[in-house]
């Protein structure tokens, strides 16, 4: 059934080597002239989605896919869960090439898209998990068993009996991740799996995933944009730019790579303390002031402060993960 | 197969379950269904009567008998899964469809077997007062009963598949309504929706049953009305299977390739 399944233990799940997508699209001007044009020769643009990227994901890693609206994220998605044919490259996924779509296959991933549903509008989400038992094949006794854990990760109690168009928009994706992960797939690829939740829903399918990936071991790429979602659950990060991988390795390397600068915040005795002379202030508030200083320069820095001003309390911080994220995108830092 | 009908089990569930939620545009997407044969019903029931109470042979109340039984033929082998694939791939249900480890057509069987039976009760009670307004003139012996039973199935089948492969049409071109459009008024002409077969000129007697056209509705209703030897419907019943092989064939080749463009441009 598998092509080529591979059987030893800690071989990597997913494997991407070279990996490129490349779009054809057709172009025309606007205008009616155009148009009768264009219905005679069609002009066409090859468009690379994603050029040349490789990576490998071991066993229960859960791994942040990340970059910018555009980047390449969905489309290698798209191709490691096989809605796609790469160009060129390889793939494979628990030793399967995806594309081929092979049953087997299938009922070991799962694809979750925040901007998608599955679950039919307008009946309870209980229905459509039974379809879901009956399509992945799933025992009567473990189905039951892994509705009754969702049910209680994820407090889905009441919200399955009414019909998914009254659900609200958290509590449909809560119900949404439940039936994705109802086969207890061992590869799970989250496509903005929080987009458009409130915070403390956010908070909720972060720690739901984070435990799904505790009991079931299961393999998980992440996108979002959302860098608390990534921060939360990943240590290692593949960072994505115009189709190329920029960057692939710790969280903390990245901050690391990719910031050139400190923030130092220091609390002052006294409020009114020109510190234009340290570094660049980006707030001053009632003596607390936030400094960006050049990271070489981080040591210097803090001991003139501490030698030349009142200073109550002192912390030298990495900018925020956003911050060193869009600094990666715009490409500020080599 | 066990899984299979465990499957068609739970998809009748919620087919049924969402379908029942919109019974009024059912209701109202039916009365379309039955208005059409009524009008084609009176029409023609008028023009016999003008030509002496017989068109080709056939007189009002063979009309009448006619265009009841196309309505039911009709009715029960119609699909309307051209209008939606094109929808499906726009708005990317198809591609959340081709995860699982399932094929689409057969949720879409479903679908279709059970807005069947859905209407049923509502189709046959509408047969019932056409018969009762209209007298009309079935001349049925028991064993064309018997054989429009298969010759139903086969045609619901065969029709099922051609406009299923027909909706493929979407992966290839955004413009699926002007192939649809096409496909929908031969089908008028050719399966005898509008007028019976025997009525049309020979060509076109001919092309509607060298294509699949009479073999999908004409056929089935021809038999309903004892117009069919036996020799005649076994033929019939022949030509739908071997109608249904093809169909199944090309089904398959299309969705294969279909599938193949679907991935290469962006699913």
């Amino acid at each position: 059934m598998g092509s080529g399944r591979s059987e030893l233990g800690m071989s990597p799940v997913i494997r991407i080597r070279d990996l490129c997508k490349t779009y054809v699209v057709t172009e025309r001007e606007p205008g009616v002239g155009a148009a009768l044009r264009s219905l005679l020769h069609r002009r066409t643009r090859e468009t690379p989605a994603v050029e040349r990227v490789s990576f490998a994901l071991a066993p229960g890693e859960v791994v942040g896919f990340i970059g910018p609206n555009g980047a390449g994220k969905t489309t290698t998605l798209k191709m490691l869960s096989g809605l796609l044919h790469p160009t060129s490259g390889e793939v494979s996924v628990l030793g399967y090439v995806p594309w081929k779509r092979e049953k087997a296959f299938l009922r070991q991933i799962t694809l979750l898209m925040g901007q998608r549903n599955q679950l039919v509008w307008d009946i309870p989400a209980a229905d459509s998990f039974e379809l879901n038992r009956a399509i992945y094949r799933i025992p009567a006794a473990d189905f039951r068993r892994t509705v009754d854990e969702l049910t209680d990760l994820l407090e889905l109690g009441p919200l399955l009996r009414k019909p998914v168009r009254n659900l609200s928009l958290g509590e449909r994706m809560k119900c949404e991740v439940a039936a994705a992960l109802l086969h207890r797939p061992q590869v799970v690829f989250l496509d903005e799996p929080t987009i458009g939740l409130d915070v403390t829903m956010q908070r909720r399918i972060r720690a739901f995933l984070a435990e799904y990936n505790r009991r079931c071991g299961a393999t998980i790429l992440l996108t979002s944009h959302y860098m608390a979602d990534v921060e939360a659950l990943c240590r290692r990060v593949i960072v994505i730019h115009r189709g190329q991988l920029l960057f692939d390795g710790d969280l903390s390397d990245l901050v690391r790579r990719f910031t050139a600068h400190k923030t130092i915040v220091v609390q002052l005795g006294e409020s009114h303390l020109d510190l234009r002379g340290y570094g660049e202030v980006v707030s001053a508030l009632d003596g607390a002031v936030t400094l960006r200083v050049p990271k070489a320069e981080t040591a210097r820095v803090t001991g003139r402060l501490l030698a030349e001003l009142p200073v109550i309390d002192l912390t030298v911080e990495d900018p925020p993960i956003e911050e060193v994220i869009e600094r990666v995108f715009a490409q500020e830092i080599p | 197969m066990r899984g299979l009908a465990d499957i068609y089990a739970q998809q009748f569930r919620i087919t049924l379950a969402s379908f029942l939620q919109y019974r009024a545009s059912i209701f109202i997407w039916m009365i379309g269904g039955i208005l059409e044969p009524v009008i084609y019903l009176a029409v023609w029931s008028v023009v016999s009567r003008s030509r002496g109470g017989s068109v080709g042979g056939f007189r009002a109340e063979d009309f009448a008998a006619y265009f009841i039984a196309m309505m039911l033929v009709n009715h029960l082998t119609y699909t309307w899964i051209i209008y939606e694939f094109e929808y499906r791939i726009r708005q990317g249900s198809l591609s959340m469809a081709l995860l699982r480890p399932l094929h689409p057509i057969h949720s879409d069987i479903v679908d279709n077997v059970t807005s069947k039976l859905i209407s049923m009760p509502l189709l046959a009670g509408t047969a019932l007062l056409l018969t009762l307004l209209f007298r009309p003139a079935f001349h049925l012996s028991l064993w064309a009963l018997a054989a429009f039973v298969p010759a139903l199935l086969l045609a619901f089948a065969v029709r099922f598949l051609i406009e299923w492969t027909l909706a493929l049409a979407a992966f290839w071109t955004v413009r699926v309504s002007a192939i649809n459009q096409g496909y929908f008024v031969v089908l008028l002409f050719l399966s005898g929706q509008m007028a019976p077969l025997s009525l049309f000129p020979e060509p076109l007697q001919m092309a509607a049953a060298i294509l699949p056209f009479r073999w999908i509705l004409s056929f089935p209703v021809e038999l309903l009305l004892g117009r069919l030897t036996p020799v005649e419907t076994l033929a019939g019943l022949a030509i739908l299977l071997g109608w249904l092989a093809a169909a199944l064939i090309g089904l398959m080749a299309t969705w294969r390739a279909g599938v193949r463009i679907y991935s290469a441009v962006g699913a």
